[in-house]
């Protein structure tokens, strides 16, 4: 999954970029809020799931990510 | 350190356009003359960015309304209707907006903030789920946070995307109700109503249409978007402001519902506020007749809206897709965006200056609100300084200034 995610970061972000769980998306990927609302939603595309507001802002880390992802894949 | 220091990275960014010798939070109009002329460090400035739709904020018969009100009942309500009780005044404004909308219920709230987060927080709550365009007014955010129901944001003005996210949601139990705005306020772009009152019909969800930039200056009598469109039957509730076309300050919400009133009960921003003072509930309904009585206000300010927005356009300026009485220019960077609006309003035209994250995109905007009061001259006047100091900043290039000026 972690794959996937890098490769929906180089698409928003247009750079290829590298990432681990504890890559903090906004402070080591320099993103501002528009372009963590376009990752959101490339990532609920990519997905097919839809990530409620209050988990978006529990999401810090790539790992707190997947974790959401994850889960909300599990719901589904 | 203190307290606030929290907010540290907002300051910086404050203080780096104080730098620049200006203060766009501290405009300070010394007088206001009209509805479109303010006097500003002792100097007469057309005012381009007051919401004031129909420049009703003048009406000789809404300030004889409001002033006699004010004489017989005083200043101030000093409480909430559900403690200190209703003024007549209070019931006859709700009557008149359902009887204008053609809705059973109508209910008014201390200002239009107030009513999203009072009609929001209370219509969805734990296990519902609120579907919102990304682009939603900050009292639309505010009040889903107020609320407990699931917050599922929604790509700006996308019927498809909002389709998808309820169909993941199908099966799913909990009432769906979907928020989107008649006029979106920094671009002055329309929501794509038809095809969203599609995906509800499809998905049994409810609608709500917020429709503060859109009274009085949509549909044919007014009513807003839902009427442009031709989706009223679709829309389950309409809130809305009188602190624009209607001149004065307050929000409202109509709707068919037939359990609406037990808000009154339930809804905290309505109930723990002090109501609106009888000179506010005065004009307003005065507001709300002129308003319908006189069609040819809502002609000369959609004929503005298109001469602003079509002039910008022929200069070269990149702005919103439709000619609302919204008219942003979309701005390259920060410095550009207050260098432009500084030099606008010594040129004598004042607006409004957007930066993100309160725009839609990345860019400033400099976003202008145009009214019926306005005259043409007062329209081109503004156009003429938008062209001179887009110049100025080299903004402009020849050649987009003949092909403006052949089109």
């Amino acid at each position: 999954m972690r794959d996937d995610i890098a490769s929906i970061f180089e698409q928003v972000l247009n750079r290829p970029v590298e990432i681990t769980d504890d890559t903090d998306i906004v402070e080591d990927l320099g993103m501002d809020s528009l372009g963590v609302m376009n990752f959101v939603m490339a990532i609920e595309d990519f997905y097919d799931i839809s990530i409620p507001l209050d988990r978006i802002t529990q999401v810090q880390t790539v790992g707190d990510l997947i974790r959401a992802v994850e889960e909300l894949r599990k719901g589904a | 350190m203190t307290i606030l220091a929290k907010h540290a990275a907002y300051k910086t960014a404050y203080d780096m356009v104080r730098n620049m010798g200006i203060e766009p939070l501290s405009v300070r109009f010394d007088d206001v003359l009209s509805p479109t002329e303010g006097v500003l460090a002792g100097k007469k400035t057309i005012l381009l960015g007051t919401n004031n739709y129909l420049g009703l904020t003048f009406d000789p018969a809404c300030i004889e309304k409001s002033v006699e009100a004010t004489k017989h009942q005083g200043t101030g309500t000093t409480g909430s209707r559900i403690a200190n009780g209703s003024y007549d005044g209070h019931l006859r404004l709700e009557q008149e907006l359902a009887k204008f909308y053609g809705r059973q219920h109508a209910m008014v709230f201390t200002t239009g903030y107030q009513a999203n987060l009072g009609v929001l927080s209370t219509l969805v709550g734990r296990g519902d789920h609120l579907m919102l365009d990304a682009d939603s007014h900050a009292s639309i955010y505010d009040g889903s946070r107020l609320g407990m129901a699931e917050v599922i944001r929604f790509r700006h003005n996308n019927p498809d995307d909002l389709y998808k996210r309820l169909r993941r949601l199908e099966g799913v139990p909990g009432d769906k109700l979907i928020v989107v705005e008649g006029i979106y306020s920094m671009l002055g772009d329309t929501a794509p109503l038809k095809e969203i009152a599609h995906v509800k019909r499809e998905t049994g969800a409810y609608l709500l249409v917020d429709e503060a930039h859109s009274l009085g200056v949509l549909g044919e009598t007014g009513r807003g978007l839902a009427e442009q469109a031709g989706v009223e039957a679709d829309v389950d509730f309409i809130v809305g402001t009188f602190s624009k076309s209607l001149g004065s300050v307050g929000g409202f919400c109509v709707s068919d519902n037939p359990d609406f009133d037990v808000m009154r009960i339930v809804s905290r921003p309505y109930m723990f506020t002090a109501s609106l003072p009888p000179g506010v509930i005065a004009s307003t309904l005065e507001a709300l007749h002129q308003m319908q009585i006189r069609p040819e206000l809502r002609a000369n300010l959609m004929r503005n809206a298109r001469r602003l927005h079509d002039g910008l356009t022929a200069l070269g300026f990149e702005t919103g897709p439709e000619a609302n009485p919204i008219v942003a220019a979309v701005m390259p960077n920060q410095e550009i965006a207050v260098a432009f609006w500084k030099m606008l309003l010594d040129a004598g035209v004042y607006l409004n200056l957007a930066v993100p994250p309160a725009t839609p995109t990345n860019n400033p905007l400099l976003r202008s609100s145009v009214s019926a009061a306005h005259t043409i001259q007062q329209i081109d006047t503004a156009l003429e300084a938008f062209e001179h100091v887009g110049r100025q900043l080299g903004m402009l290039s020849a050649d987009k200034r003949r092909v403006g000026a052949a089109s």
